[in-house]
Parts: C-alpha cells; sequence; structure tokens
C-alpha cells in the first residue's frame, strides 16, 4: 500500500497548519515525522487517521481516495500521545474494543476475540494485566497496551503519536528498539510524530522535517544528519556551529578560515556556514586556513569531549567534539591556545527574508 | 520549641465555644427547626389524620401530576444537556458562548418571570393565544403549561454538570474509538456515557428534586384547578390557605422526604465518585 499525499492545507482560525505538502509513503516503511511543536506534523497525522480533514489535496492509497474513505474504514491503528484508553474498561477489554464494535458479520466470535486479546496482550508482554484497568498500570504499560489495541484491528498503517513522550529515559530507550522489532515482524507501514531528534535518527527508514507547516526535507537520517537541504533543518537536527561568511577577492571566508570559491560569485550577500561540532578539528600550527582559538571549557561526557572555544577573529563561541582520549593525551585544559579548522561545512545563500527558502546550498569539504 | 505544651488561654477556649454554639443555633433555627415542624405538624392529629390527608383525591392527583411532570420534563433535559454539554465541550463555534449564557439563564431569571413568558407567549391574550384557541390547544392553565415551565427552570442542571467533566476529560478516548471502528452512537454508548455516567446521575438528581419542587414559575402557568393543575408545591399553599394545616404539611413531608432522599443520594455520590462529578456544581436553589 503506497500513500501518496498531495499539496495538503489545513488552516486553523490563526495559523496554517499544513501548508503545501506533498509526501509519498512507501509500503512497510518507518516514516518519521519531526518537527517542533507547531510544525503541524501531529495536523498530518489526525489527517491520515481520519480525525481531521485539509482544506485542500488529496489523499490516494494505491489510486483510491483515501480521505473519502471514514475513519473506521481506514485500516488505520493510532497510538495516542497520552494513550486515550478507555479508563472505564480493563486492559482486555481495551484490546478487544476494535474487534467488538464491528458489525455482526465482520464480528469475531467472543472466543476468537478473547484468544486475539491473550494473543495481543503476549506480544506487549502484558498477558497477566488483562483484567486490570488503565489506571493500574505504569506509564510504559499503558503505552504497550494503547500499541496492542491500535494492533488488535489488523492496521496495514500504524500510526503514532509523540508515542515515548511521555515516558522516563531508560523505558523509552527500551520501547523505542521493541517498537523496531515489532514493526519489521509485522511488516507494517508506520508513521510516527516526534520532536525528538535523536528518536527519528535512531528509529526511523525515512524521516520528514516539518517546519510551520512545510516539509522542508524528507530523507534517510543519514541524508537528513549529513546533507540537510535547509538552514532550519541544520539547526533543529544535532548540535551545530553556525558562522555568518563574508565574500571578498572572489571567495568567501569567516576571519582566518577561507573557503576557496564561492558558487554564487558574490551574488549572495548573506551567506551562512554550518559546522557540526564533529567537523570542527584542531589542527597544527602550520596550517593556513583556521582559527586561533581560546579553550574556554572542557565538557568530558564519556568516549566524548565537547569543547568550548572561542574565536577572536570572528568574535564568536564554538563548539567542537573530540575523542575523550584526545583530551588527556594534549593534556588540553581550560584557557588553552589552539588551533581549529572545519573538515566540512554545509554553506547556504539566505533569501532575502528570515524564513525564505535558501537560495542556494554548498556542500564544502576542506 | 520544647517544653510542655500550652493550654490555649481559657478567653480563646470560651471563644471558639461561643461560636460553635452560634453556629448549631443558626443551624437548628434556619434547617432543623422547620424541617422537624413539617413533620410535627403533618402528624399533630395522629397518624390515621396524616394517611387521610395524603389519600384525598385532590393529594393524590398532585402527586400524581408532579410526577408526571418530572417524568416528562428530566428526560428531556437529558437529552438537551448531553447533547448541549457536548457540543459546548466538543467544537468550537460561533456562538457558543451566547448558548453557554442562555443555558444559565434560568438560574439568573426570577421563576415568576419565566412563568410569565410563557403566558405572555401561550396564554388567551397571549401572541400565539389567538391561534392555540383556534386549534384547540391549551397550554396555559394545563399540563402542557407546567411541563414546559419546568423544563425552562431545570434547563442548566445537567448541562452544568457535564460541561466541566467533558472539557476535561477531553476527546482522546472518543476520537480513539472512532478510528478503532466505532460508529457515532457506538462511541456514544460505550465510551461517553460510561465517562459522565455518575456526573449524568447527579445531574439528573438535581434536575428532578427541582422539577418536583418548582413552585413559582409553575404557580403562573398553573391556574391553581385544583385536581387538574396543581402540582404538590402548589397543593401544599392551596391546602394552608385553606386553614388545612394537617393536609398541607402532609403533602410537605413528601416533599421534604423526597429532599432528603436527594441529599442522601448526592452525598453518596459525591462521596464515591467525587472525581468524576464536576466539583462546582450549579447553584440556583
Amino acid at each position: 500500500m503506497t500513500l501518496e499525499l498531495s499539496h495538503l492545507s489545513r488552516r486553523f482560525t490563526d495559523y496554517p497548519a499544513l501548508d503545501d505538502v506533498s509526501l509519498v509513503i512507501a509500503p512497510g516503511e518507518f516514516l518519521a515525522l519531526l518537527g517542533p511543536s507547531g510544525s503541524g506534523k501531529t495536523t498530518l497525522l489526525r489527517i491520515l487517521a481520519g480525525l481531521d480533514y485539509p482544506d485542500a489535496g488529496t489523499v490516494q492509497l494505491d489510486g483510491n481516495d483515501f480521505l473519502a474513505a471514514q475513519a473506521h474504514k481506514r485500516k488505520v491503528g493510532l497510538v495516542f500521545q497520552h494513550y486515550a484508553l478507555f479508563r472505564h474498561l480493563t486492559v482486555a477489554e481495551n484490546v478487544a474494543f476494535g474487534l467488538r464494535v464491528r458489525s455482526r458479520k465482520a464480528r469475531p466470535s467472543r472466543t476468537e476475540i478473547a484468544e486475539r486479546v491473550q494473543q495481543l496482550l503476549k506480544r506487549v508482554q502484558l498477558d497477566d494485566h488483562g483484567h486490570r484497568y488503565p489506571s493500574q498500570l505504569s506509564g510504559g504499560q499503558r503505552q504497550r497496551v494503547a500499541l496492542a489495541r491500535a494492533l488488535a484491528v489488523e492496521p496495514d498503517l500504524l500510526l503514532l503519536d509523540e508515542p515515548f513522550g511521555a515516558l522516563d529515559a531508560q523505558v523509552r530507550v527500551t520501547l523505542r528498539r521493541w517498537l523496531r522489532e515489532l514493526h519489521e515482524d509485522l511488516e507494517l507501514t508506520t508513521v510516527f510524530v516526534t520532536h525528538d531528534q535523536e528518536e527519528a535518527l535512531e528509529l526511523a527508514d525515512r524521516i520528514a522535517v516539518m517546519n510551520r507547516g512545510r516539509i522542508e526535507q524528507v530523507g534517510s537520517p543519514e541524508a537528513i544528519y549529513q546533507q540537510p537541504a535547509t538552514p532550519f533543518v541544520c539547526e533543529f537536527i544535532g548540535k551545530v556551529n553556525k558562522i555568518p561568511l563574508t565574500y571578498a577577492n572572489h571567495r568567501l571566508s569567516a576571519g582566518d578560515w577561507v573557503l576557496e570559491g564561492d558558487p554564487w560569485n558574490g551574488r549572495h550577500a548573506n551567506v551562512v556556514a554550518y559546522v557540526r561540532p564533529e567537523h570542527l578539528s584542531l589542527v597544527g600550527a602550520h596550517t593556513e586556513s583556521g582559527w586561533a582559538a581560546r579553550l574556554r571549557h572542557v565538557y568530558l561526557a564519556g568516549s566524548v569531549a565537547h569543547l568550548e572555544l572561542y574565536i577572536p577573529s570572528i568574535d564568536q563561541t564554538l563548539e567542537a567534539d573530540v575523542a575523550g582520549e584526545d583530551v588527556a593525551a594534549l593534556g588540553l585544559q581550560n584557557g588553552a591556545e589552539l588551533r581549529v579548522a572545519p573538515r566540512g561545512a554545509i554553506v547556504f545563500a539566505l533569501g532575502e527574508q528570515a524564513g525564505d527558502a535558501p537560495a542556494g546550498r554548498w556542500v564544502w569539504q576542506a | 520549641m520544647s517544653g510542655p505544651r500550652r493550654q490555649p488561654h481559657w478567653s480563646r477556649r470560651i471563644g471558639h465555644l461561643l461560636l460553635m454554639l452560634a453556629a448549631t443555633a443558626f443551624l437548628t433555627i434556619f434547617l432543623a427547626l422547620p424541617l422537624a415542624v413539617v413533620f410535627v405538624e403533618a402528624f399533630r392529629r395522629g397518624l390515621h389524620a396524616y394517611l387521610s390527608a395524603i389519600g384525598q383525591h385532590e393529594a393524590l392527583m398532585a402527586i400524581r401530576l408532579t410526577l408526571l411532570v418530572a417524568a416528562i420534563s428530566v428526560p428531556l433535559n437529558v437529552v438537551f444537556g448531553v447533547a448541549a454539554a457536548w457540543a459546548i465541550a466538543r467544537f468550537e463555534f460561533r456562538g457558543k458562548a451566547l448558548l453557554g449564557a442562555f443555558i444559565d439563564l434560568p438560574f439568573s431569571v426570577s421563576p415568576v418571570i419565566s412563568g410569565l413568558v410563557y403566558v405572555l407567549l401561550f396564554g388567551a391574550q397571549g401572541w400565539f393565544g389567538h391561534w392555540l384557541e383556534l386549534h384547540d390547544v391549551k397550554i396555559i392553565f394545563a399540563v402542557p403549561g407546567l411541563v414546559l415551565a419546568t423544563i425552562f427552570i431545570t434547563l442548566p442542571f445537567v448541562a452544568r454538570e457535564l460541561i466541566p467533566l467533558m472539557q476535561s476529560q477531553g476527546s482522546d478516548e472518543e476520537e480513539a474509538a472512532r478510528v478503532l471502528g466505532a460508529g457515532g452512537w457506538q462511541m456514544f454508548f460505550r465510551v461517553t456515557l460510561p465517562n459522565i455516567r455518575w456526573a449524568l446521575l447527579y445531574g439528573v438528581l438535581l434536575c428532578n428534586a427541582r422539577a418536583m419542587g418548582e413552585f413559582g414559575a409553575v404557580s403562573v402557568v398553573s391556574g391553581h384547578i385544583r385536581g387538574l393543575t396543581t402540582t404538590m408545591p402548589l397543593e401544599v399553599e392551596m391546602l394552608y390557605n385553606e386553614y388545612d394545616y394537617v393536609g398541607a404539611f402532609a403533602v410537605a413531608t413528601l416533599l421534604a422526604l423526597l429532599a432528603l432522599a436527594t441529599l442522601a443520594i448526592k452525598a453518596l455520590l459525591e462521596w464515591r465518585y467525587g472525581d468524576e462529578i464536576a466539583a462546582h456544581a450549579p447553584g440556583g436553589h
């Protein structure tokens, strides 16, 4: 089942929640909708679930109009952010709900339902919790009940709204892996919404990064991270240093760092380089292009050390990640004078106004 | 601080005592005594007189009429209240605030005015009076008028009880039911209704107590036709005005018992399902 979303728009009274969104969801894929709150990702999910409708645009499932089908005919499973378990029903009754509300012809027999529920509870490792009520479960258990309930109707498409948002860090990591395995076991198409980039990078086959109702970029986690299409994606995914560049003598530079050339030949005045902390490395004193830096702080986080560097020639504080053992080997201490240079950067020529699409992108390598 | 616990000063203790006495006296004079008077006066001439007072044809007709009016207006208000609460708690629409204000109107308008409005609309001299007379429909000074006035007076009870609860519960569970394949009615009966059942019962209870006890609005539209359009509160007044104290208080005991039963069930509901019942119950009576 290939889902094809084209030119979806949805306006709420005061702001556009979706603004001309097009996206193709391939069968069996694990897709993350990633973005800050208010970026439209949940609206998109609700439209797929049949709980909201776009003002314009279409969704087609293998060429058929998906939006014309009512919520309960779409074969969609939805897991809500706060689970939305039926508080007056037991865990088993919650899971059975989707089967019990079927018309008499389509409804499995009582014993079949009971069997199916038991299987699903086993799958989510809650087989001895069937008679409990949602209020008697922990957050992680509720989450799994919600998942079992969604899976009971044997959906083709599983939708998850911030599935790990309300859980503590440890439970979250375990559930993430488990969900990934489940997705592969059941050969589902899964779409999940998250604002947590780490979650999206770890779990998804593909990520759609959303901002202000638009999709900024769709791609593999690798592509999103290494080759961000827009400054927003750069800044939203991972940590990044933002360095304004100046154009002079047919080349771009920032202080003593020279990029040799300019693909736009000076046509754009507002050019910015984004350098990931791990792409900023310590270099020898003889290197021509690079900055003199003063080490302000070293934060040792296990195998990686985060360096906070002040660069006088551009009057900016940058962050660099180096291997923890290098810090020890070089005997780095606060206040040390160093030389650093970017190994790679993504350079954007920005539009006239903030929020405009970038006028150009240049993947720069040293 | 250490050392032996100090006894409160004697003047403070007397102050406490006086306060408690004052509160007890107040409650006794304004609540307990009137209630006691009702029963004492009703039984002043003994059980036999009491029973025969209640067994009077007019009294029985008044009881029947009161039950009939409540039996019509309470279910209608349940339907309206649930629908209005759903509309207000679940949807955004133009005029939502206005609808809320309309629901509260009966609380802010004097019951006598409410009754009078119906007389002005449907009475012989009223707007629709001529048309109604032509078609031989009697509303004022008849049972339909009593029902209309009672519905108006009790309009807010169910809706006001449900709105805050439904707003705080949100629509997630209902949406989950939809996505799981439930139709509209299935969603309502399997998810919405169970979630609001205790608050609904609470609202029905208050609504019923008011429907049976209403005096002002009903008095205006009733016309006081003995045995035909007098509900229990009206019957009490008429008997009293006729110096039939035992009869008046005998019927009044029934209303008092209704009040006590309502109070008991209300307390039980609040104690058992307090978290599912809106904290601020509607005022008004």
